[in-house]
């Protein structure tokens, strides 16, 4: 199953309700204002680092580009473009958009 | 992801409607509603989950005559006649927001986080709005 | 592989049309299908050909017409969504008395339904928005 996040989680609780769905082998992708939870050092940085041991996160590259925290990424978070979110939905069923 | 199964001339998946949102603040849940009601007539295997402000739709006592929309609760009690009646209502959700089973206007199954995850998991569509 | 998107914001104030946009041109250009491009919700404004953005914008109406025409996607805005909205086209602003119509090129207009059927042909179903 691929989960896609659009909200930054200090806004809403889409990623963290999403996390808690999550199981073992799914992917988890960051985009739009999404990205914010792809970040180290913040006080949610801890629960993505958490359910990295089970699920893969991704962020959208262009998407953490645009807000300028290319060098703030939490190790571990993939980047990928947009043909690398059409590959991952082609590879994971079914998606589902934590809106 | 379920195995995909033929029924009379067409394909049978497994349809889950998400909803997240709380009624009136927004529009989702009521053209949500109406996405499961026109969808209905396809005859596909439809389950509904309420988890998070979701399960703020299926309260009783919902009264818009002073913010003058129209209510739409009423619905969620026809679904039956459409066949739609598994409706999935999530624990935690239900327990953050001071609510009981008792609190909701429709016979639901309440799951666990635990349950509701594997239920997501094994459909073919997921429609969230 | 085919793929059926749903776009459920409209343009510019949320960036869901642009991803949802995106998308489906990474996957044309991947040479996977799109079965179909439904819009839904606000989404429907994706559809209405008044828009006229500063010309250093992207022209996101402009930009889904021009990949419905490159790649002959079906696009269709919600009939209830729309009518709800104010995007009409020639035949519904016709039967409903109005003035004019909205439509933009390569928007169709038709029922919930289709996206019904957009979840049950394709093989995914993606969802943007709010």
């Amino acid at each position: 199953m691929l989960h896609t996040v659009n909200k930054s989680p200090f806004e809403r609780n889409a990623l963290e309700s999403c996390l808690k769905h999550a199981r073992k082998g799914d992917a988890v992708l960051l985009i739009e204002d999404g990205v914010y939870g792809a970040m180290k050092g913040t006080a949610f940085t801890p629960k993505v680092a958490a359910a990295l041991r089970d699920v893969a996160v991704y962020a959208l590259q262009p998407d953490i580009e645009a807000r300028g925290i290319q060098n703030r990424v939490l190790d571990g978070v993939k980047l990928v473009d947009y043909g690398g979110f059409v590959d991952l939905a082609t590879q994971h069923n079914p998606v589902q958009s934590w809106l | 992801m379920a195995e995909e199964t033929m029924q009379e001339g067409g394909v049978r998946k497994k349809f889950m409607y998400v909803n997240r949102k709380a009624p009136y603040g927004t529009i989702y849940a009521l053209e949500s509603l109406e996405v499961v009601l026109i969808g209905a007539a396809f005859e596909q295997d439809v389950s509904l989950a309420f988890l998070d402000d979701g399960v703020y739709e299926l309260t009783m006592g919902q009264n818009t005559k002073g913010v003058e929309m129209k209510n739409f609760s009423p619905t969620y009690r026809a679904l039956e006649d459409y066949d739609v009646s598994k409706l999935y209502v999530e624990k935690e959700s239900l327990a953050v927001r001071g609510l009981a089973e008792a609190d909701l206007m429709v016979p639901v199954q309440v799951v666990d986080a635990a349950e509701m995850a594997r239920l997501m998991a094994e459909q073919d569509v997921v429609m969230s709005f | 592989m085919k793929f059926s998107i749903l776009v459920n914001e409209g343009p510019y104030t949320h960036q869901a049309a642009d991803t949802a946009y995106q998308f489906t041109r990474a996957a044309l250009e991947k040479g996977h299908e799109i079965f179909r491009v439904f819009f839904y919700h606000d989404g429907v404004h994706n559809g209405t050909r008044l828009t006229v953005p500063p010309q250093d914008e992207r022209n996101i109406v402009k930009r889904w017409s021009e990949l419905a025409e490159k790649y002959a996607l079906d696009m269709v805005v919600c009939i209830a969504a729309a009518q709800r909205r104010g995007v009409m086209d020639a035949n519904e602003a016709k039967r409903h008395g109005l003035g004019a119509d909205n439509i933009a090129p390569g928007f169709r207009i038709s029922g919930l339904g289709q996206l019904i059927e957009a979840g049950v042909q394709a093989d995914r179903l993606v969802t943007f928005g709010d």
